[in-house]
């Protein structure tokens, strides 16, 4: 947090004063808003941190809170079933971020960089998923997914009753049917980022490495990919925070139960259902916060050291 | 233009350049190559809509005689007509706007003035409120709802703004949340944007005697309009497509914006594949208009967050 003391060097220190009316016009124009985000993410942000450490119904008042100590957390890593399955899920969707759109993103996006005909094209078409909402993505899971009716089952003959491939009950299967529609929206978001970031790359430099006689993939190697720095940071955030966020499509399919558990799932599943367990659900959702935490405190400190130093 | 030396080229060992010359004018077998994988994965990727929209416009007996994937029977709108005038898909649009509008708007503003403090003067708070709001946006929605919940459950409203009578289950409800959530990315971008504005211009107007409000309002606001407009455009899609915020604290079905409220009207009006569709493909068409005819801003937006990074 050192860095909060340097003021960036970069703006000439202004060596008039603010008037009161200036003063106070500037506190307010960054002040109110700043309350709003206190008060509606970091507050409750705390609060789950401190709510995940009692036991409370969340029927009746404050009063009805009881300390729980880590028991909530205890009973979560030892005898909650649903807790192994959510993280395994998370972690897969993760891995599959990682190894699938990601990589598939940047190799469309640098096709698609080469000045070829259609490229806007396809552009266009491969970006389509990414305005839909993930809502909509997950209908269309079932659309293409369903058993009987689905465009999967239809296509490779296995709608009929005697080889049924039952893609959204069966809890080993479904994952899987989520995350390549998951996949089919990710590729996208990906593509569109990494087209940004080459199109920052000096087009001068490939030239002279390919007149130095580099072929495509040591071009790639030592030219593009250092340059894409900045925008691999982004990706890999983008990528972790879309996976911890997961929710809604497991949640149109089947409200993220029988095979498709997420952490997303698991916590609104304890304080919207029959049985309101905030405390429970607070231990759930601060395991959530802290993982994302991990990454996205470095990621905003890194951008914006760079910030202040450039 | 250069970079198109880069594509089908099976060894590029030719130091001279010629070969590269030559094949931005002729499409060697491997440019071939690329356009092939291309059109293959582009029709892969729009399977699922075309699939939507072709069954969207088949009756369902049609569709149950000669199966899903099948060509033959009616084709006309009926699905849609039955969509839209059966589950009231009219209000939950209203609905949509009102809590779409209003909270686009006010996180513009908002996120403008803030990064007009953050990026036009340094003071020493600036770098620790850009952390606060880019670190808010990328938190996880269920990590704060819980306590958000409760916190809505027990903020009273008067009964006009609310069923309940209470910040839940209120369109005010959920135009808070989008504010201050959305309110982050959004002065992440601008600010970005407004530090490429030069000094000089507001310069002029402070020997002038303009107070910060008029500088903000009069001179950097109306330059800032090309990134509003990308943001308005990526914003309005985000808010739109909204599905956990309106799913946990709007209880009442009748108020739920049309992106969540589709998941509680599937069951009960639209049992068939063929309905969902046309509902689906009713629920996309704002974002559909986003895709053809702003698509231009959108990806800015996109990008201008994170070509920053």
């Amino acid at each position: 947090m050192s860095s909060i003391t340097l003021s960036p060097p970069r703006r000439r220190k202004r060596l008039m004063r603010y008037t009161k009316r200036d003063r106070a016009a500037l506190s307010l124009m960054a002040g109110f808003p700043l309350l709003l985000s206190l008060a509606f993410v970091w507050l409750p942000a705390l609060a789950t941190v401190a709510l995940s450490f009692f036991n409370w119904t969340g029927i009746g008042g404050l009063s009805d809170m009881k300390a729980a100590g880590l028991e909530n957390y205890r009973i979560i890593f030892t005898i909650y079933p649903e807790f192994p399955p959510a993280i395994e899920h998370n972690l897969l969707w993760l891995v599959v971020f990682f190894v699938v759109p990601a990589p598939f993103g940047l190799y469309l996006a640098m096709q698609l960089n080469k000045q070829i005909r259609g490229s806007r094209i396809y552009q266009s078409i491969l970006f389509l998923p990414v305005v839909l909402s993930l809502a909509l993505v997950g209908f269309m899971t079932e659309l293409v997914f369903s058993p009987t009716q689905g465009l999967v089952n239809n296509l490779t003959g296995h709608a009929g009753q005697n080889n049924l491939i039952d893609w959204l009950g069966n809890p080993s299967l479904n994952i899987w049917a989520v995350l390549i529609m998951a996949v089919w929206r990710q590729t996208g978001y990906v593509m569109i980022l990494f087209l940004a970031g080459l199109k920052s790359v000096d087009p001068s430099l490939q030239e002279a490495a390919s007149l130095d006689g580099a072929n495509e993939w040591q071009a790639f190697r030592h030219v593009v990919w250092p340059a894409l720095r900045p925008i691999n940071i982004v990706v890999v955030v983008v990528t972790v925070i879309e996976s911890l966020r997961a929710f809604d499509i497991v949640y149109i399919i089947n409200q993220g139960t029988n095979g498709l558990q997420l952490l997303s799932t698991l916590i609104t599943a304890n304080i919207i259902g029959e049985t309101s367990r905030i405390g429970f659900g607070s231990a759930l959702a601060t395991i959530l916060l802290v993982i994302s935490l991990a990454f996205v405190l470095p990621y905003v400190y890194i951008t914006f050291r760079k910030d202040t130093r450039s | 233009m250069t970079a198109a030396t880069f594509t089908s080229r099976p060894s590029a060992t030719e130091p001279d350049g010629t070969v590269a010359r030559s094949h931005r004018h002729r499409a060697g077998p491997l440019r071939y190559l690329l356009h092939a994988f291309l059109i293959g994965t582009c029709v892969v990727w729009i399977a699922p809509v075309l699939y939507a929209l072709y069954t969207s416009l088949r009756p369902y007996a049609d569709t149950a005689k000669h199966g899903y994937v099948s060509v033959g029977g009616s084709y006309n709108l009926s699905n849609y007509t039955t969509a839209w005038n059966e589950a009231d898909l009219p209000l939950y649009f209203k609905n949509s706007a009102i809590i779409t509008i209003p909270a686009l708007l006010i996180t513009l503003w908002l996120a403008s003035m803030v990064a007009f403090v953050v990026a036009r003067h340094s003071f020493k708070i600036n770098l620790l409120m850009l952390m606060i709001f880019t670190a808010g946006n990328l938190l996880p929605q269920q990590a704060i709802i819980t306590p958000l919940y409760k916190l809505y459950i027990t903020i009273p409203l008067p009964g006009w703004l609310s069923d309940s009578g209470h910040l839940d289950d209120s369109f005010l409800g959920l135009i808070l949340i989008h504010v201050a959530f959305q309110t982050g990315f959004c002065v992440f971008v601008l600010s970005n944007f407004m530090r490429t504005i030069p000094d000089e211009v507001t310069e002029a107007a402070r020997v002038d005697g303009a107070s910060e409000w008029r500088q903000y309002r009069q001179i950097v606001l109306p330059l800032c309009r090309p990134a509003l407009a990308a943001l308005a455009t990526l914003e309005f899609t985000w808010i739109y497509n909204d599905f956990f915020w309106a799913t946990v604290l709007m209880q009442t079905g009748a108020n739920r914006p049309i992106t969540a409220a589709l998941n509680n009207l599937t069951g009960q009006f639209f049992t068939d594949n063929n309905l969902i569709s046309a509902a689906s493909m009713i629920v996309a068409v704002p974002t559909l208009v986003v895709f053809f005819v702003l698509q231009r801003q959108f990806v800015s937006g996109l990008t201008l967050g994170a070509s920053k990074g």
